[in-house]
C-alpha cells in the first residue's frame, strides 16, 4: 500500500508530459508482450511457419501482435505510448527469436505509428472504446498493407482485399475489444494503481 | 524451452566496433531500397553482401546461421509458393517473381539478425542518446525494462507450471488458448507491478529528462558529453512543513505552500 | 556532507483511499550517525514512514499531520533486488545513480569503486547483473545507494526475499558500510533478532499510533509454535528414486540424483543451500517436471482412478494431478485464475477455514501477502489431494502471518496426508517437520 502513495516524479496523470513511471511501465509492457510473443511463437512455431502458406490462419494471430500498440495508451494515457510499447515489443521479439530480424522492427515501427494515429485523431485526450477500435483498425490495416507489400505482392486484387478485411476484423476484435477488456481486468487486479486508468473504479 | 539469459553478445565481434546507430541507419537504407525494388537482382546482391558480413557478426559456421534463421528461410520458401499459388502471374514468370519476393524477405530480415548478434543493448542506448538525441529517460527506461526479459521468460515458465498444478492444461485448441491467455495475463500483472516498483525508485535513480545521463568515458575513449546540471531541489535538504488538518502544530499563519530551503544545520546544535 | 539527522514531531499520514491513518503520532529523533531498527506489526506503517523519510511520499496522495524534517540526502534499498537494478553490468548500475545526481564524469568511476569496496563487493565492475545471486544483487543495490554519499541510509526489509546466506551477506555489507558512522541508518525489518547486533536502538511502531522505543539488550518475545502431533509413518504415497534434473543445454545438473519418500501422516522438509535444486525437487515431486535421470513413483493409492496408472506423475493429465498432488508455489499470484476469491476456492467450508469469508468478493490480486498465501493454500487443498507440496511457504512473511501459516499447515497434517515443505527457514523446519532431507553442496559453475 505504501507503494501506491509514492510521489510521481514530475507531472500529474492529466498532462501530456511523461512521468518516469509512465515511461518505465510502458517499456515493461512492451517487454512483457515481447516475452508473450516469444512464448506463443515457440508453441506455434512449426504451425505458424506453415501459416505463411495459408494466410487466413495467420490473419487470426494478428490481433495479438498489435495489442501493445492499442493497450499501452489505454493504460498509460500519454501520447506516443502505443508506438513506444510496440517498438519495444518488436525489439524484444528480435532479441529472443531472432530469425525475423529487421522485418520485425519494421513492422513494429509502422504498426506502432498506425496505432498511435488512432489516438492522435482524438488529440490524445480520450481513451475509450472509439479510440481503441480506431487504433486497432488502423494498426491492422497497416499490418495487412505491410504483408501485401512484403510477402504477397503478386496476389490478385480480390485476394488482397479479402486478406486485408480478415486482418482488420481480427485486429479490431483481438486488439481493440480485447485490449479494452484487458485494461479493465488489469485495473481490477490493482496493477494499475499508479495510473488514472486504474483509479476510476474499485 | 531454452531461456536466453544474456542480452547482447558474450564477446565483442568485429561488427561490434561499428557504431550501433550507423548500423541502424544502414538497416533503414537497405530496407527502403529493397522495398521499392521489384527485380531479382537487387535482393540477390544485397543478400550476398549480408551473407558476407555474417562472419563479422560472429555467425561463422553455417550451422550457427541456420539455427538462428531456419523459420525465416522456411517462410521465405512459403512466400515464394504462396505468390505462385494465389498470384496473378503464370508459369515461369510466376516462379521468378515468387523467387524474387522470397529472396527479398531474407534480405530484409538478415540485417536485424546481424545487429542483434553484434550489438550490446547498453551501447545501443548510449549511441541513441548521443547521436540521435533520443530522450535519455526513454532510452534508459527501455534498457531497464529490457533487463527484465530473462526474468519474465522464467516467470512465464513458472506460471505455466503453476497452472498445470491447478489442473489447467491445453488439450483442445480452445483450452490451449485459455491457458495461454491466462498465463499471459498473470505475466502482465506481474510485469506491471515490477515496472511500477522499478520506476518508483529513490530520487537519485530517477531518470531525468533535463539532464541526460552523461557518458561514463568507458575505457578512456574520448566522447563528447553533455554537462550535467545538478537539480538544486534534490541536492538541498528539505524541511517540509505540511499544515495538519485541524490540529496545528505549525506556527500560526502557516500557509499550505510547501517551502524547500537549505536546512538550518543549526537546529541540531540546539 | 556528514551524517543526517531525522526529526519527526507528531507525524502522521493517511492514504487518500483509506479511512484509517497509516501512521499516527510519531515522535522520533534520530541523531546523526545513529543506527535504528524500525519494526512493528504488519500494517503499522513502517514502510510508509520509511518512504516519507526518503522523500518518496507524495503529500497529495493523502493527508499529512505534524512535521518531518530530514537533514540531508537519503539512499534507499528495497526488498526486491530486481526492481532496483537498471543496468546489465554491475559497475554501470552504480555509475547510473551517480550520473543522475550530477557527479562530474571524471569522479564517477572512483566513486563506483569506493562504493563497491565499502560493501565488500568483489566480483568486478563488468560482471553481468543477471548472473548474481539475490544476496549479491542486494549488495550491489546497497553500493548504488551509498555511492552518492548520502547522509541517511534507509533499508526497507532488504533481506525479505533472500535465503539465509544472502541475508547474511547483506547484513555484513551493511555493517561494513556504516562502520564509520558517516551515515545514519534506519532499517525496517520484522526479523528483529538478525539486526539487533548492528543497531543502537529499536523503535517499534504501534498499530494504533505512536511508538515504543527499546534500548539495547531488548529482544522480542519468542514466537509461539503450535503444538504438533506427530503421526506414525503411514503408507508410502510418493517417492523419488535417484531423481535428478539437468536443464537442456546445461552441463551442470540443477538437481543431483536424490531419493526422498513421502508417507501418509508425515511432513518432510527439504532443506539445503541455494543452488542445490530444492525447488527443482519440488517440481519433480509435484509432477510438473520430468526428471532427466531416475524417476518419481506414485503409490497405487494415488494412481487409483487414473486412466493410465502406469504413467509417472509428470505424464498425468492436469486435473487428475490437481486432485492427487497439490502444489503451493512461492509466488501465490502465479496460481490465481479468476477475479474473485470465491471463484478460486469454490463454495464450501474451505473459505471459512482459511478465514477468507469477508474477502470472498475481492480480486485475489489485491489481497495482502499473508491473505494471498492463505488463498493459495486453500486453492491447492480444494482438490482434496493426498499429497501437498509447498515451495518456500514462508517466503516474504512477517511474524504474524508466519505464525498463522504455520498453524494452518500444522492443521493440514491430520494423519491422512503427506506434506512436503521445501524451505530454507530453519524455524519452520523445527516447527513442522517430522523428517528432513538435506540436499548436499551445490555443484558450482567454474
Amino acid at each position: 500500500m505504501a507503494d501506491q502513495a509514492v510521489r510521481p516524479s514530475e507531472a500529474a496523470p492529466g498532462t501530456p508530459r511523461w512521468r518516469t513511471v509512465d515511461i518505465v511501465v510502458t517499456a515493461v509492457l512492451g517487454v512483457a508482450f515481447g516475452v508473450v510473443f516469444w512464448a506463443w511463437n515457440l508453441l506455434w512455431a512449426a504451425v505458424g511457419t506453415a501459416f505463411v502458406a495459408f494466410p487466413p490462419g495467420q490473419a487470426f494471430m494478428y490481433g495479438v501482435w498489435l495489442l501493445p500498440a492499442v493497450l499501452a495508451p489505454l493504460v498509460v494515457r500519454k501520447p506516443g505510448a502505443g508506438l513506444f510499447a510496440e517498438l519495444i515489443a518488436a525489439v524484444v521479439s528480435a532479441l529472443l527469436g531472432s530469425a525475423w530480424g529487421s522485418i520485425v522492427l519494421l513492422y513494429g515501427l509502422l504498426q506502432g505509428i498506425a496505432g498511435e494515429a488512432g489516438y492522435a485523431a482524438f488529440g490524445w485526450r480520450r481513451y475509450g472504446w472509439p479510440q481503441a477500435l480506431l487504433s486497432s483498425a488502423l494498426a491492422g490495416g497497416m499490418a495487412a498493407f505491410l504483408d501485401l507489400v512484403n510477402y504477397y505482392p503478386d496476389w490478385t486484387a480480390g485476394w488482397k482485399t479479402t486478406y486485408t478485411a480478415l486482418v482488420v476484423v481480427s485486429t479490431v476484435l483481438v486488439a481493440g475489444v480485447g485490449g479494452m477488456a484487458l485494461t479493465r481486468a488489469l485495473a481490477a487486479s490493482g496493477a494499475l494503481s499508479s495510473f488514472a486508468s486504474g483509479r476510476t473504479r474499485v | 524451452m531454452s531461456l536466453p539469459l544474456a542480452l547482447g553478445p558474450a564477446r565483442p565481434v568485429p561488427l561490434s566496433a561499428v557504431n550501433p546507430v550507423a548500423q541502424l541507419t544502414a538497416i533503414a537504407v537497405v530496407t527502403v531500397v529493397l522495398l521499392i525494388s521489384g527485380d531479382l537482382v537487387t535482393p540477390a546482391v544485397v543478400l550476398a553482401a549480408e551473407l558476407a558480413l555474417l562472419p563479422a557478426a560472429g555467425l561463422t559456421t553455417p550451422g550457427a546461421f541456420l539455427r538462428r534463421t531456419w523459420p525465416l528461410l522456411l517462410s521465405a520458401g512459403g512466400v515464394a509458393w504462396v505468390n505462385v499459388a494465389f498470384g496473378a502471374l503464370d508459369g515461369a514468370d510466376a516462379w521468378l517473381s515468387g523467387a524474387t519476393w522470397g529472396l527479398r524477405v531474407v534480405a530484409l530480415a538478415l540485417p536485424g539478425v546481424l545487429l542483434v548478434a553484434a550489438t550490446d543493448p547498453v551501447r545501443l542506448a548510449d549511441a541513441l542518446t548521443i547521436h540521435w538525441r533520443v530522450p535519455t529517460r526513454f532510452a534508459y527506461g527501455a534498457l531497464a525494462a529490457l533487463r527484465l526479459v530473462p526474468l519474465l521468460a522464467a516467470e512465464w515458465e513458472t506460471i505455466r507450471l503453476a497452472r498445470r498444478a491447478r489442473g489447467l492444461a491445453g488439450r483442445t485448441p480452445l483450452t490451449h488458448l485459455r491457458l495461454l491467455t491466462g498465463t499471459a495475463f498473470a505475466l502482465l500483472v506481474g510485469a506491471l507491478r515490477r515496472g511500477t516498483r522499478l520506476a518508483t525508485a529513490p530520487p537519485r535513480r530517477r531518470l531525468r529528462g533535463r539532464h541526460g545521463a552523461g557518458l561514463r568515458g568507458r575505457g578512456g575513449a574520448q566522447r563528447p558529453h553533455r554537462r550535467l546540471e545538478p537539480d538544486r531541489r534534490r541536492l538541498t535538504s528539505t524541511v517540509r512543513r505540511w499544515p495538519a488538518p485541524g490540529t496545528s502544530r505549525c506556527s500560526a499563519g502557516s500557509t499550505s505552500a510547501r517551502r524547500t530551503s537549505w536546512a538550518c544545520r543549526g537546529w541540531w546544535s540546539c | 556532507m556528514g551524517p543526517s539527522g531525522v526529526r519527526l514531531t507528531g507525524w502522521g499520514f493517511r492514504h487518500a483511499t483509506r479511512r484509517a491513518w497509516a501512521v499516527q503520532d510519531v515522535d522520533l529523533v534520530v541523531s546523526p550517525g545513529e543506527r535504528i531498527l524500525l519494526t512493528g506489526a504488519s500494517g503499522s506503517g513502517k514502510s510508509t514512514l520509511l518512504r516519507a523519510l526518503g522523500g518518496l511520499l507524495d503529500p497529495e496522495s493523502g493527508d499529512v499531520a505534524g512535521e518531518l524534517a530530514v537533514d540531508g540526502r537519503a539512499g534507499m534499498v528495497f526488498q526486491d533486488p530486481d526492481s532496483q537494478l537498471v543496468m546489465t553490468r554491475c559497475g554501470d548500475d552504480v555509475a547510473f545513480g551517480l550520473e543522475n545526481v550530477g557527479t562530474p564524469p571524471d569522479r564517477i568511476w572512483p566513486a563506483v569503486d569506493a562504493a563497491l569496496d565499502a560493501v565488500g563487493f568483489d566480483l568486478g565492475r563488468d560482471r553481468a547483473t543477471a548472473a548474481l545471486s539475490g544476496g549479491q544483487k542486494q549488495r550491489l543495490v546497497l553500493a548504488g545507494a551509498l555511492a552518492p554519499r548520502p547522509g541517511l541510509l534507509l533499508l526497507d526489509e532488504p533481506t525479505a526475499q533472500l535465503d539465509p546466506d544472502g541475508g547474511e551477506l547483506v547484513r555484513t555489507a551493511v555493517q561494513r558500510a556504516v562502520a564509520d558512522r558517516t551515515a545514519t541508518l534506519v532499517v525496517v525489518d520484522h526479523d528483529v533478532e538478525a539486526w539487533l547486533p548492528l543497531v543502537d536502538r529499536v523503535v517499534e511502531l504501534l498499530p494504533g499510533g505512536g511508538l515504543v522505543e527499546h534500548a539495547r539488550g531488548w529482544a522480542p518475545a519468542p514466537l509461539r509454535l503450535p503444538a504438533r502431533q506427530a503421526h506414525p509413518a503411514g503408507e508410502l504415497l510418493l517417492s523419488a528414486e535417484r531423481a535428478g534434473f539437468t536443464h537442456r543445454g546445461s552441463a551442470v545438473p540443477a538437481l543431483l540424483p536424490t531419493d526422498v519418500a513421502l508417507h501418509t501422516g508425515r511432513t518432510l522438509a527439504v532443506t539445503g543451500p541455494n543452488g542445490t535444486g530444492k525447488s527443482t525437487l519440488a517440481l519433480l515431486l509435484a509432477g510438473l517436471r520430468a526428471p532427466t535421470t531416475g524417476r518419481v513413483i506414485a503409490a497405487p493409492t494415488l494412481t487409483a482412478g487414473l486412466r493410465r496408472p502406469e504413467r509417472p506423475p509428470h505424464r498425468w493429465p492436469a486435473d487428475d494431478l490437481a486432485h492427487r498432488i497439490g502444489t503451493v508455489f512461492q509466488q501465490p499470484e502465479h496460481q490465481f485464475l479468476t477475479s474473485r476469491v470465491r471463484d478460486e476456492v469454490g463454495a464450501g467450508e474451505l473459505i471459512e477455514r482459511m478465514r477468507l469469508s469477508d474477502l470472498a468478493d475481492a480480486n485475489p490480486f489485491t489481497l495482502s501477502g499473508g491473505q494471498q498465501r492463505r488463498l493459495s493454500v486453500a486453492v491447492a487443498l480444494a482438490g482434496r489431494p493426498r499429497v501437498l507440496v509447498l515451495d518456500e511457504p514462508t517466503f516474504g512473511q512477517d511474524r504474524e502471518t508466519w505464525a498463522e501459516l504455520v498453524a494452518l499447515l500444522a492443521e493440514q497434517q491430520d494423519g491422512e496426508r503427506a506434506l512436503c515443505l521445501v524451505t530454507h527457514d530453519a524455524t519452520l523446519v523445527d516447527a513442522l517437520a517430522d523428517d528432513v532431507a538435506h540436499l548436499g553442496a551445490p555443484v558450482t559453475v567454474p
